[in-house]
């Protein structure tokens, strides 16, 4: 119900630009230098990892294909969803339970707006097109991170076969579930946050049971809807 | 800001056979009837738990009743939607128990969020900004004698503070029914006598329907009893025989029902026990 009031309302006035703007703010811009770090740390550790297990193949030099593909398939996305959903989840969860306890939520009601469009749909919206974003920063540090080890650290290969080969190991799929994936996950991590946050009861006990609550949640349904994303793709 | 008085009287608020029940429990509200016409003042008294709150939240379409009628404004709001509500709502000022203020906005953005916000103010391609609505908002807070403290934010005031931000806030948008919720309680008797002045100078200057909750009696007697003069800006007693005596009426709530609706000298004439802990002795009357 909260999601389709939530998304019904984002076609209907009044629209509250400013709070979209103000959330597109805290979720993408607050979360990227925490992103940038997540997502260079990946590529290293993908790399590092990667460097002994091909050299007992004696393919060092694939080792940007693998870092390419596992992080646009997969650990881009989930790494950088797991992030904002506890960076994020438990913010709006906190934020909205706050409300929610001190009556501000009713308030607002009682002023004559909608809670679900003032605060659920901008945070929706933000988040859905901040987490893509974020997930493609993260990739791309990431790929940066797997060359920093594979070629100026561990000289495993030289500059150009490293991007080359994560080039063309990217097929349309693997760009298709890479952008799907942080979509997905992005709307769970919206509506959780604000279902635990507006459901919140119990003043500020319940405030910290919902935030806890909102991001196990959160981190739960990202990991279900990542391993039936995957299953799917792989059949294509 | 004053709104012209209507030609008609009209009922603003009426309960018909309204009750509320959760879950086999014993009745929260049980079927209270009542109507609230045009420039009336309401004074709502009873024990803690009797249903006051209840009722002001079902009035707002906050919370729905379980059987019985709500008509706001001459329309019948039983059945009606949130959507619907909120253009209802944007008609009804309302301060709750501790201000209700947004804790992450100034007083400032407190008061202009009704102008901001509700869909009313946005209709036929206008959209009001934050400049746009400043005079408005100063006006309402230098109504309530807080025109200073546009900049701070709610935790930087005293609880009476807030509660006179709340008017504000509440009066900001010219509502013609103005529901208050117990807005003198844990105040000290100088500022609940400052924040019941406000009530009645709001009540005549903007000829605004009112609702009060409250446990004082006193309030109610200041309401029923006085008017605001805007010359010498003081209260003054009204004259005996006035026929604003007439329009202000107590209603007693006990345990979910309404046991008591009529005027001061009806409820001051009140055998009930419970009844007259809400009236006080004639001689012990502030005059």
């Amino acid at each position: 119900m909260l999601a389709g009031r939530a998304t019904a309302n984002i076609v209907r006035r009044p629209f509250y630009a400013k709070d979209l703007i103000l959330q597109m703010d805290a979720i993408g811009v607050g979360s990227l230098p925490i992103t940038i770090l997540i997502g260079f740390f990946s590529g290293v550790i993908m790399a590092l990892q990667m460097s002994r297990a091909l050299a007992q193949y004696g393919a060092t030099g694939q080792v940007g294909q693998i870092t390419a593909i596992t992080l646009v398939r997969e650990l881009g996305p989930v790494l950088t969803a797991l992030l904002i959903a506890g960076r994020n989840a438990s913010g709006i969860a906190s934020e909205l339970g706050s409300m929610k306890v001190s009556e501000q939520i009713d308030a607002m009601r009682a002023l004559g707006t909608d809670p679900v469009k003032k605060l659920v749909t901008p945070r929706l919206l933000a988040m859905c097109v901040t987490l893509p974003l974020l997930t493609i920063i993260a990739n791309f540090v990431g790929l940066i991170g797997g060359y920093m080890v594979a070629v100026p650290l561990l000289r495993l290969t030289t500059a150009s076969q490293y991007w080359n080969n994560a080039w063309r190991s990217l097929e349309y799929n693997d760009i298709a579930q890479g952008l799907l994936k942080p979509f997905l996950f992005a709307i769970i991590i919206a509506l959780v946050g604000c279902l635990y946050g507006m459901r919140t009861s119990g003043g500020t006990q319940g405030v910290g049971k919902a935030t806890t609550q909102a991001v196990v949640v959160a981190s739960v349904w990202i990991f279900i809807v990542t391993a039936v994303i995957t299953r799917i793709f792989v059949n294509l | 800001m004053a709104r012209q008085a209507p030609k008609e009287r009209r009922c603003i608020l009426k309960f018909e056979e309204v009750s509320l029940v959760f879950e086999q429990d014993q009745p929260i509200l049980d079927r209270v009837s009542f109507e609230i016409w045009s420039g009336e003042t309401r004074i709502l008294l009873g024990a803690a738990g009797a249903g006051k709150t209840v009722m002001m939240k079902i009035a707002l379409g906050l919370l729905r009743s379980t059987s019985g009628k709500v008509f706001v404004f001459g329309q019948d709001v039983t059945g009606f939607d949130e959507r619907k509500w909120f253009e209802v709502r944007s008609y009804i000022g309302v301060l709750f128990q501790e201000g209700g203020l947004f804790d992450s906005l100034t007083v400032e953005e407190n008061v202009a969020y009704p102008l901001l916000n509700q869909a009313r103010f946005m209709a036929e391609g206008r959209k009001p900004t934050a400049d746009s609505v400043r005079p408005d908002v100063q006006e309402a807070l230098n109504f309530v004698e807080l025109g200073t403290t546009m900049s701070k934010f709610p935790s930087e005031l005293s609880g009476g503070m807030r509660r006179r931000v709340g008017i504000a806030r509440g009066s900001v948008t010219d509502p013609e029914l103005f529901l208050y919720d117990s807005p003198t309680a844990g105040l000290d008797p100088i500022t609940a006598n400052t924040i019941i002045t406000l009530l009645i100078k709001d009540r005549e200057l903007r000829n605004t329907t009112t609702t009060i909750i409250t446990h004082r009696f006193q309030d109610g007697h200041l309401l029923a009893n006085f008017r605001y003069n805007p010359e010498s800006e003081r209260l003054e007693k009204l004259p005996a025989g006035s026929p604003f005596l007439e329009r202000t009426k107590f209603m007693v709530m006990k345990n979910g029902r309404l046991v008591f609706e009529g005027t001061e000298a009806e409820l001051a004439l009140s055998q009930d026990p419970y009844i007259s802990k809400f009236s006080m002795h004639p001689a012990t009357k502030v005059s």
